[in-house]
């Protein structure tokens, strides 16, 4: 355990003084959401119900940029090697890299995204319930990620390829972070059953996010 | 000891013996199949009274569809295989069955979205089936593409296809459920899906309306004679994939020999 907190202490330090990698997520996510009124135009009642799925996807995109980095930095100078020979299961230590991946790029950009809102006009009744499921919704992203990261630890052209390996396995997290969204937006619904789901995807996820990634590190470095 | 069948066959040359004894039965019996379901298609099932002669799209929709679904499975099996069983042949019916799965489902999403101009009025409907076909289809690229990607080490592209493989597999029921979403009323059990959320009265749901025998018989034929088309398929890629593997070391082997001719004489081995 001791390790485990050493490690994730590790992984939140490293982000933390190369503060750049969020900042460049919170910009890309910032012109991704101004792109939607660039596209569709500046109407708002229309920007506002399509506000809530603008900001889930471009949420998805911005952390899907920094996934790649997440074992590539140790498996090039080695370090990885000498973290897999350490005490650490390599289970423990895909969780740690990506719980760090998720409270350094997930939980920062769930906080923005209510503040992007404004810019698609957000409604203020909506905030919570978006920020909700962000939160439960995001960790999802960095598990399922750690396997896309892992997988093409040795692939050419790895960033493009990341992107078309894990997206389609986002599809549940979106859809429920969505359907959760809406049931708040247009009454009749039920909010917490998807909530429910949600949460229950993000806790699948961290089993197989842990284990596909572990697997896919153990057999590029034999 | 008496061995299964598929440990019989762990052995390719073997494998490459039983194949092409199977493989003319297949493609005769895959044949014959396909010609007497097309046939009653087209001219014995009746058309319909509303869509007339589109309906016959199905006969090809349909069992494409199917075969999509189950070109997964296999490849999901054969990755099973390969990481649990270490079975040599897994690996090549996974890569063998990736291609011909993702034709399959690329044949129903285009079958479908001809079907749906004259019953939608427009190429597509974000229908919740045609939807997580669509998925299925990403995913059979997400797993082509990791392949190529890594096609200078085709042990380790095999292995981490199968962990993308196992890994998509696990959570398809998830995608299955969030865009379809699921009710199982015996239990108790309804979960809203993504398209059940905006139509719920309008989804095609599994115990809709019983198809018409006249229908019904022609659509199981074809999905009979196109199964048997798929293992055909399958069982020819997967005689070419291990043929390819052959010369592939045969040609490193002609490379090394000519190393070594070309080395220094009495110039011990090994030494450079």
């Amino acid at each position: 355990m001791s390790a485990f907190r050493a490690l994730l202490g590790r992984e939140l330090q490293l982000a933390w003084r190369d503060g750049g990698a969020l900042g460049t997520a919170f910009g890309f996510f910032l012109i991704v959401v101004t792109l939607f009124p660039l596209g569709i135009g500046p109407d708002l009642k229309l920007l506002g119900r399509i506000a809530p799925g603008s900001l889930w996807i471009a949420l998805l995109l911005a952390a899907l940029l920094s996934l790649g980095r997440m074992f590539a930095r140790d498996a090039e100078d080695g370090s990885l090697e000498a973290l897999v020979a350490g005490p650490l299961p390599l289970e423990a230590l895909v969780t740690a890299k990506a719980l760090a991946h998720w409270l350094t790029t997930g939980v920062p950009l769930a906080l923005g995204a209510p503040v992007l809102g404004l810019l698609l006009n957000l409604d203020v009744g909506t905030m919570p319930i978006l920020l909700a499921t962000l939160l439960i919704g995001t960790p999802a992203i960095s598990f399922i990620g750690a396997i896309g990261a892992a997988l093409t630890l040795r692939a050419r052209r790895g960033g493009l390829l990341i992107a078309v390996l894990i997206l389609p396995l986002y599809v549940p997290t979106l859809l429920y972070g969505i359907m959760a969204i809406a049931a708040v937006v247009t009454p009749p619904g039920d909010a917490a059953s998807s909530l429910t789901m949600l949460a229950a995807i993000t806790l699948f996820t961290m089993v197989i996010g842990a284990f596909g990634a572990a697997a896919a590190i153990r057999y590029q470095l034999q | 000891m008496t061995q299964s069948l598929t440990q019989k066959l762990a052995n390719p040359t073997r494998f490459m013996a039983f194949s092409a004894w199977l493989m003319p039965m297949l493609a005769a019996a895959a044949t014959v199949v396909l010609t007497i379901g097309m046939y009653q298609a087209f001219f014995v099932a009746p058309v319909d009274y509303q869509q007339g002669h589109t309906v016959k799209i199905m006969f090809v929709h349909v069992p494409s569809a199917w075969l999509g679904m189950m070109g997964y499975a296999v490849v999901a099996a054969s990755s099973f295989g390969l990481l649990v069983f270490r079975h040599p042949l897994a690996d090549v019916s996974a890569k063998a069955a990736l291609p011909i799965g993702a034709a399959f489902t690329f044949l129903a999403l285009v079958t479908g979205s001809l079907w749906g101009k004259p019953m939608w009025g427009t190429y597509w409907v974000w229908d919740a089936r045609l939807t997580s076909v669509l998925i299925l289809f990403f995913l059979y690229i997400g797993l082509m593409a990791l392949r190529d990607a890594l096609s200078d080490d085709e042990a380790l592209a095999g292995k981490l296809a199968a962990v993308l493989a196992l890994v998509s597999v696990a959570i398809l029921p998830f995608i299955r459920i969030s865009v379809e979403g699921m009710s199982i009323p015996w239990l108790g059990i309804e979960i809203a899906g993504w398209n059940t959320l905006h139509q719920p009265s309008s989804v095609i749901r599994s115990d809709g309306p019983a198809i018409h025998p006249s229908i019904l018989y022609p659509l199981l034929i074809n999905a009979l004679g196109f199964t048997l088309l798929f293992f055909t398929l399958h069982l020819k890629a997967m005689r070419n994939e291990i043929l390819r593997r052959r010369v592939a070391s045969l040609r490193a082997k002609a490379v090394a020999r000519s190393a070594d001719a070309g080395s220094v004489p009495g110039e011990p081995e090994g030494s450079r």
